[in-house]
């Protein structure tokens, strides 16, 4: 029996599903002027960003996700009240190679720290593993984002590139890891 | 002050986009330099494409982020290969990419030379605080080189690449300003 009634896309408590071109904007917006956040989604500079700012984005976004065929982009929502969380994607994908790499933000301070993010990256990594059949993954993370590091290490993600002082903030220079997992080794798990 | 663009078996050129197509198209034929080179697959374009894209970025001017540079011989002034640089400008860093499509220079120290030429560069003129690159493992010869040069090993991204039906690594590679100065110190005394 092939395993497909497994919804891919629904949580415990959340659900994956696309971006909301009415309503997700206002909220994206809220994110974008919480320079944490910001600083430990992006290496580029953050900056806050307008609604009108994010829509364009989201154009630009949806014509990529169209065009290159090498991306999956998800908003993360709550099941009580479909209210926008987060998001999730998998980019740069190389289908010769299979191999990609992972994205993942819970967008309001609030939200944090109660295992949204750890069911989004359970469903990101079968959509990756199952999905597209992705013979590995990769994340790149900044060294003082100890939060995903905690959580990449708990799904078995190896620390396989230390690129030193790749990153200036604050006056000092910091690491980027790249951590990979290989798809048998996340079926091992499960 | 330095000579920035000549070394001691080649120099640093910009050429016209008619000369540079005319290389392109011989060495992108060469499979296995563009395997040894790159991730993707191997593409072959026409001399026009190759020339049509040599001219935009010529017409786009220089950009800061962008520097790419042709490479010709000392002795013979043959055209030999390339090397291009990716900066971030925020965080002081550059990507470099380099290659010698004709490859009866492989395995004589051109690299090396160009390498040491463009980490000169990087770190005297651009004044970046680092330099990365990334080569599949089975590119011994390359790795060599790097490692001539001063870069360090920072680890494996394990089994990304698929060729001819088998895994392999690929190697991420660093250089810090400060470790690039020490080398300097060391060969001038």
């Amino acid at each position: 029996m092939f395993d497909i009634q497994t919804q891919l896309f629904e949580g415990s408590d959340i659900r994956f599903g696309p971006i909301d071109h009415e309503k997700d904007a206002e909220i994206e917006s809220k994110w974008t002027h919480d320079s944490e956040f910001m600083r430990l989604m992006e290496v580029n500079p953050a900056r806050p960003m307008s609604a009108a700012m994010i829509k364009k984005q989201y154009e630009k976004l949806e014509k990529q996700l169209e065009e290159d065929k090498n991306l999956y982009h998800f908003m993360i929502r709550s099941k009580r009240d479909d209210r926008l969380i987060g998001k999730a994607s998998v980019q740069w994908i190389e289908w010769t190679n299979g191999n990609g790499f992972l994205r993942l933000g819970i967008g309001a301070a609030q939200d944090r720290c109660k295992g949204y993010g750890s069911q989004a990256l359970q469903m990101l990594l079968r959509f990756a593993f199952a999905e597209l059949n992705l013979f590995r993954v990769s994340a790149i993370v900044p060294e003082y984002n100890e939060g995903a590091i905690r959580l990449l290490k708990k799904f078995g993600f190896v620390q396989e590139v230390r690129r030193r002082r790749s990153l200036e903030r604050d006056g000092r220079r910091w690491d980027l890891f790249v951590f990979g997992l290989l798809n048998d080794e996340w079926r091992n798990q499960a | 002050m330095r000579e920035l663009f000549r070394g001691k078996l080649v120099r640093i050129t910009a050429e016209e986009p008619e000369t540079y197509a005319k290389s392109e198209v011989h060495w992108q034929r060469d499979s296995e330099f563009v395997r040894l080179a790159d991730s993707d697959p191997v593409q072959l374009s026409s001399e026009k494409k190759i020339r049509e894209w040599a001219e935009k970025r010529f017409e786009k001017g220089p950009q800061p982020d962008r520097y790419s540079f042709t490479v010709r011989t000392l002795d013979e002034d043959k055209l030999i290969g390339f090397f291009g640089l990716w900066i971030n400008l925020i965080h002081n860093e550059a990507w470099v990419g380099i290659g010698i499509g004709e490859r009866e220079f492989w395995g004589k120290g051109y690299g090396t030379d160009m390498m040491k030429l463009c980490l000169q560069y990087v770190f005297t003129e651009l004044c970046l605080e680092r330099v990365s690159l990334g080569l599949h493992e089975y590119n011994a010869r390359a790795l060599r080189s790097y490692e001539k040069c001063g870069f360090r090993l920072e680890g494996r991204t394990r089994r990304d690449i698929l060729r001819e039906g088998r895994r392999t690594d690929t190697l991420w590679m660093g250089i810090l300003r400060e470790e690039w100065l020490q080398m300097q110190n060391g060969e001038n005394q």
